[in-house]
């Protein structure tokens, strides 16, 4: 039994799969099952291969658990325990639902991945379907140094976009009465992690509680009975652990009011130019006049919500822009310290100015002045006016000096006098020149400008196919070079092996093709040249290392 | 473009132009040459401003005698700000046309608060704390102590314009709030004094109502301009509003409580005084004898509010001898408090006219109607020769001396309304004394008398004759342009059912019933799945507002449109509500759409735009009639039904109509711009409610969209806004909505302008 040296997480007796009892085995990897009395798996599945898990409902009379894997493929375990296989099930369960994501994410990237360069690249495509397809060599060898290599500008060009978070995500927990005065919710790990990104003193709290205190079930359940999640609640236990994080959050909208609006525009604070003084005007609003205490408790806790919504709105939207803007706040916290916002105090910010033209354009009166231009924001205007100064820069030419060269040029031009004295005869000119023209004795090359007249064009696709594939093989071989692991060792004798099947199972039924064409054979010999090469290099190796072995 | 307006050449910095705005500017020119006053309505985003503008500087040119300045009102300092920049283009204009002009001089003027450069003192958030500091620093006697005593703290700004910046006018151009700090920054000088003194010989003045309509500081500020000026109130449709609360004022217990504070700090100080500096008190009475009220210089620094009452009705006359002394005067104080605070001291709400209050007054306490009138001149007095340095702490005492003075000058207008408790908690005493102006003709009366031309502009006048009615005057133009368009860019529905056929509509009976508010919430659920970017929806009043979130929330209404866009709401906390905004902004900008809910008559119905994406529909959720039950509004209709024969609920559904449109106008902001108006209540149908609609969005009501269920209004809206989301080009507008020099000046064109406008 191979699997003896995995780590087991869990074990469950008495699940049967296809109406044969068994034990199923919760591995590092993955999940496994045997039959009983035998010592192996007849199911086995990597965590990375599973799509999702299903449960029965509750209260049906078979207790199951369904995995659905990538391939579309099915497998249900029946619990059969009748003393604790709901108990046992949902052990399972969660302990699925701990393990799926990390591999979930981790495959389905890889997946990902590979699928958008083959994709991509019809090249690798045909590469792929030739070497991985007709079993060459395996995918994995295939991908082995494809990954690697892509990995590094792959992770610079494709900058993932951060996915924003649906306002409602609270609203997508539905509790569900489970018929005994009970509330069920369910949780997904996305919406946890919506809650967290959006508020993220619960993410402390959990970091401080879980696991120590309490056990995550029990840390949402009582964030689902706090005041904190519902919105409307005051207040009023003290031992919730939630209170603080209200309290937190009443801070950090105070603070974001603190900070003030950018745009002059939407300042309701500097709206008023001049105020009655208190005493004055005529009160039509009575409401405002009332104080707090005055207040009643269901106006409170409406205006509680109304305070939640902002504050639940300002945080979801901040949340969709705080990755974006890490970077940002980096430039403008280092460009603050070079000197520019110093004397921001005697700079009005130029967000107003803009702002106020914006305000006052009637963009359909005005002709249009050429392109909308972007303001030039400078951190460094020196640095600018001066650009990057040249190395060696009386290598660059100013248009004066082409002036001067063209003038240059025009006048050597007029001023030419062959020197007849020099000339070539005519007859070695003549026959310098049919040597260049095609046909000639220095342009035998030209011949191979004729092959796609000569050969059709599906043997040149496929002759184009084998140099690619070739091609691949020989640079998985020629890498292996110098050997100095075993690894390489083992690899090298692979490669070879490799291209031995590739020649007989590829370039062999070619030339035997083109054999059958009629056409010239030699069209495959720059390919057997460079495989010979290969076998060489191999050969000369092994002797090598025989002779030190003996 | 050049325009010949009437034979008035007009520089028009722009290479198009809308007919409305060529209309508009014949009416202009018309109220200039008549000398008379003028009501114009002109929707938002058709370039009413730099109409106005172009006109007006046109005519101050070619009549430089005529008209000496443009005194140009407008209501929030982002407003003042925009004029001033659409002045700068204009200029700019003439300044490629005709070359740079000379002696032309435009500045903005805000309060201290704004305008301050002084390190200390501009740090400060509010505005009263800055104009407290300001004054402590730069009153006139503060600075006379510094003469004795070098170490006092003075502003260096104020020192160094007071010593050169009056010889020096100030050169000529456009001065932005901005530009003024910046040029008293280079200067050494402080922008707030500097601008309060240039606006003497300014050609165009940019600032707030306030400055012109509220006597107490009208009298500082404006005294003396021109009466050759031409006066622009900007966004005018509220400005009843602003001319009663510049005269009303509101006395509680606390602020009796305080003001005896005051008076016991007076009777101390005057009791020091007497025994170190007696001279001082004897200077005063002299002066008072002998009726010198304001002959003293350098004040302009004192920020003492000046009378409350209007220039007119200020007695020429010495002060009475009964309060002649500083102790008799203080004296008097402390009873007219004691009967104020017993007359604080009932259970039952108590209404009474100005006559029966002296009445009343002279026959409990003595108190005769003469000495009452010069208590804000006598006070004034008294705090400057204490030399009081503090003066925001005696604004209690200022408030009980103001009421005093208007109580007695103004027989008729004025209602007082004393109330022992408010209404929704009639178990708690807090007794109030509203003694409430009704008049706004009162106000605004000095304006139309004393400047040549007035002119009253906005988005939304409708109807235009009720304004001449309630402000009293008799205007030589009024009219209204409607938006020439060459696609229906907005398109105002009315939605007076729910799909189950239950009538929406905020009525007080039935705002609170279940079915009302499932509508209302299904209503903006539907608009939010269908409408892009930015949604804005307005409530009757906060504690409506607050209600309807409330079950929204239980109902789960609210959970579902976060599924579409993001959820912001206005609170009465102003710093709240501009974060809320940007974020709101910031939502709609990142493609993420969001919903704004808000309050009308709130601030950000007033004065906050939202152009294109920022508000691509309106939803107003009932009709935003005022708080009916209020007491000074019962007596305001009644007044106005005795005095100007309007109808109460003439009036009311004026003032809600106007709400109404300023909400939903809030959207469209220009001929490129389009959007969704929804008026969610049936009472809107109603040919009353309708009527009273600016011209502009009635002319788009059919009877098509006067009665709509929630579906078939998703269904109109989603063809409306398939067809705006085409591409428009200028091609589509020209000719029709947008005009070129040679179309504006083609006789048919003319004609059909002339055509349009005649309809108003």
């Amino acid at each position: 039994m191979a699997a003896l040296s995995e780590e087991v997480l869990l074990v469950v007796k008495r699940v049967r799969q296809k109406k044969q009892d068994g034990t199923l085995y919760l591995m590092a990897e993955r999940i496994a099952w045997g039959p009983e009395g035998k010592d192996r798996f007849t199911v086995s599945h990597l965590y990375a291969d599973i799509r999702c898990q299903k449960i029965s409902p509750d209260g049906k009379a078979k207790i199951q658990l369904q995995l659905v894997l990538h391939t579309g493929e099915s497998t249900t375990f029946h619990f059969a325990n009748e003393s604790s296989a709901l108990k046992d099930r949902d052990a399972t369960k969660d302990l699925l639902q701990q393990l799926l994501p990390k591999f979930k994410k981790k495959a389905n990237k890889e997946l990902e991945e590979k699928n958008r360069m083959l994709q991509e690249d019809p090249v690798l495509f045909q590469l792929y379907k030739d070497l991985v397809v007709s079993q060459v060599i395996s995918a994995e060898e295939f991908w082995a140094n494809r990954l690697s290599l892509n990995s590094v500008d792959h992770s610079l060009s494709n900058n993932k976009q951060e996915v924003g978070i649906s306002a409602a995500f609270l609203a997508d927990i539905r509790p569900q009465t489970d018929g005994c005065n009970g509330l069920r919710y369910n949780l997904t790990s996305d919406i946890i992690e919506s809650i967290f990104r959006t508020y993220p003193t619960v993410k402390q709290k959990y970091a401080e509680n879980v696991p120590h205190n309490l056990t995550e079930k029990e840390f949402w359940t009582r964030f689902f009975q706090s005041h904190y999640f519902h919105r409307d609640r005051i207040n009023t236990g003290l031992q919730d652990i939630f209170s603080e994080c209200a309290k937190q959050d009443e801070k950090g909208l105070k603070s974001i009011v603190g900070q003030g609006v950018k745009n002059p525009m939407v300042d309701l604070l500097a709206l008023e130019d001049k105020t009655l003084d208190e005493g004055y005007g005529s009160s039509s609003t009575p409401s405002t006049s009332s104080s707090s205490s005055t207040k009643t408790v269901k106006e409170n806790s409406n205006l509680a919500i109304i305070k939640r919504f902002n504050h639940h709105s300002a945080m979801v939207l901040a949340a969709g822009l705080r990755k974006v803007d890490a970077p940002n706040d980096q430039a403008s916290e280092t460009s603050s310290t070079d000197g520019n916002s110093r004397d921001s105090d005697f700079f009005q910010p130029p967000i107003k100015k803009v702002k106020l033209q914006e305000a006052i354009e009637y963009d359909d009166l005005q002709n249009e002045s050429g392109p909308k231009t972007v303001a030039l924001n400078l951190k460094k205007s020196d640095r600018y006016s001066h650009g990057p100064v040249p190395l060696q820069s009386h290598h660059y030419s100013t248009s004066q000096d082409i002036i001067n060269s063209v003038s240059l040029i025009q006048h050597e031009m007029s001023n030419y006098k062959p020197c007849l004295t020099q000339v070539m005869s005519s007859s070695a000119a003549s026959s310098a020149i049919t040597a260049l023209s095609p046909g000639g004795v220095l342009m035998q090359a030209a011949v191979q400008q004729t092959m796609n007249q000569l050969v059709p064009t599906d043997v040149q696709t496929e002759l184009k196919h084998l140099y690619t594939a070739a091609g691949e093989l020989l640079r998985h071989f020629w890498a292996c070079f110098p050997v100095n692991t075993p690894f390489l060792e083992e690899k090298v004798v692979k490669m070879r092996s490799n291209l031995e099947r590739f020649q007989m199972t590829k370039l062999r039924p070619f030339q035997d093709k083109i054999q059958r064409q009629y056409l010239s054979t030699n069209l495959t010999g720059h390919l057997e040249e460079m495989i010979q090469a290969a076998y060489n290099k191999f050969h000369a190796w092994q002797t090598r290392r025989m002779m030190r072995k003996t | 473009m050049k325009l010949n307006i009437e034979g008035l050449l007009v520089y028009f910095p722009y290479d198009y132009i809308y007919p409305e705005q060529y209309s508009y500017m014949l009416e202009l020119k018309r109220t200039l040459d008549a000398k008379g006053h003028g009501v114009l309505e002109m929707p938002s985003g058709t370039g009413k401003t730099i109409s106005l503008l172009s006109l007006i500087v046109a005519y101050q040119r070619a009549y430089p005698l005529e008209v000496t300045k443009l005194i140009y009102c407008s209501r929030t300092v982002p407003e003042i700000e925009k004029v001033v920049e659409e002045l700068r283009k204009l200029m700019e204009y003439y300044a490629k046309e005709v070359g740079e002009i000379k002696d032309f001089l435009a500045l903005a003027l805000s309060s201290r608060k704004n305008l301050c450069i002084h390190p200390e003192v501009s740090s400060l958030r509010f505005g009263k704390e800055v104009d407290g500091k300001c004054h402590s620093l730069t009153a006139s006697y503060i600075r006379a102590q510094r003469h004795s005593n070098p170490s006092q703290p003075m502003c260096r700004f104020y020192e160094e314009f007071d010593a050169v910046g009056r010889q020096v006018p100030i050169p000529s151009g456009i001065y932005n709030l901005d530009d003024l700090k910046d040029f008293g920054r280079r200067k050494g000088w402080c922008p707030y004094y500097l601008a309060r003194y240039s606006i003497l010989h300014a050609n165009i003045v940019v600032y707030s109502y306030h400055y012109l309509l509220d006597p107490k500081i009208a009298d500082l500020v404006s005294k003396e301009l021109a009466k050759k000026s031409v006066v622009v109130f900007d966004e005018a449709h509220n400005i009843d509003n602003v001319c009663i609360d510049s005269m009303s004022v509101n006395i509680t217990r606390r602020t009796l409580d305080r003001s005896q504070a005051n008076v016991d700090t007076l009777q101390n100080t005057i009791q020091r005084i007497k025994e170190t500096d007696a001279t001082k008190l004897k200077e005063e009475y002299r002066r008072l004898v002998e009726g010198l009220q304001e002959a003293n210089v350098a004040r302009e620094t004192d920020i003492y509010l000046s009378n409350p009452v209007l220039p007119d009705e200020i007695l020429q006359e010495a002060v009475p001898g009964s309060i002649r002394t500083a102790e008799h005067f203080v004296g008097f104080m402390r009873r007219f408090l004691e009967y104020l605070k017993a007359r604080l001291r009932i259970h039952h709400v108590v209404q009474e006219s100005a006559p029966q209050f002296l009445k009343d007054i002279f026959e409990k306490v003595c108190i005769d109607r003469k000495p009452l009138r010069f208590c804000a001149e006598r006070l004034r007095s008294l705090l400057r020769t204490l030399e009081i340095a503090d003066i925001a702490d005696f604004s209690p005492i200022t408030l009980i001396s103001h009421f005093a003075t208007l109580v007695s000058t103004y027989s008729k207008g004025f209602t007082i309304i004393i109330e022992p408790f408010e209404d929704r908690t009639p178990t708690i005493a807090n007794p109030v004394l509203h003694f409430s102006c009704m008049d706004p003709s009162i106000a605004i009366k000095p304006v139309f008398e004393r400047f040549q031309s007035v002119v009253i502009t906005s988005g939304t006048l409708s109807p235009l004759d009720i304004y001449p009615r309630i402000l009293d005057f008799r205007p030589v133009t009024m009219a209204s342009f409607t938006m020439t368009l060459a696609r229906t860019c907005l398109c105002p529905l009315i939605v007076g059912r729910g799909n189950d056929q239950v009538a929406m509509t905020s009525k007080f009976e039935t705002r609170e019933d279940f079915a009302v508010i499932r509508n209302y919430g299904n209503l903006l659920l539907e608009m939010s799945a269908i409408v892009p970017d930015g949604i804005v929806a307005f409530f009757t009043s906060y504690v409506y507002m607050e209600n309807i979130v409330a079950s929204w929330y239980e109902q789960g209404i609210l959970e579902n449109v976060q599924r579409n866009k993001l959820i912001f709401i206005e609170t009465q906390d102003a710093a709240e509500t501009s974060m809320a905004l940007e974020k709101y902004q910031e939502a709609c900008e990142n493609g993420r759409g969001a919903i704004l809910l808000s309050v009308a008559r709130g601030k950000v119905s007033e004065g906050i735009d939202f152009v294109h994406h920022f508000g691509r529909a309106v939803i107003m959720f009932g009709v935003p009639y005022v708080y009916t039950q209020s007491r000074i509004l019962k007596a305001r209709l009644e007044y106005l039904r005795d005095q100007f024969q309007i109808r109460e609920n003439d009036f009311l559904t004026f003032d809600a109509m106007r709400h109404a449109a300023q909400c939903v106008g809030r959207a469209i902001r220009g001929k490129t711009d389009y959007g969704l108006m929804i008026f969610a209540d049936k009472r809107y149908a109603r040919a009353d409610k309708r009527g009273k609609l600016p011209r502009w969005i009635q002319e788009h009501l059919t009877d098509g969209s006067l009665n709509l269920t929630i579906d078939e209004t998703v269904q109109l809206a989603k063809h409306f806004l398939r067809q705006m989301a085409q591409p428009f080009k200028r091609e589509d507008q020209l000719g029709l909505s947008l005009l070129t020099l040679e179309q504006l000046q083609s006789e048919e064109m003319l004609q059909k302008i002339a055509q349009i406008a005649h309809q108003a």
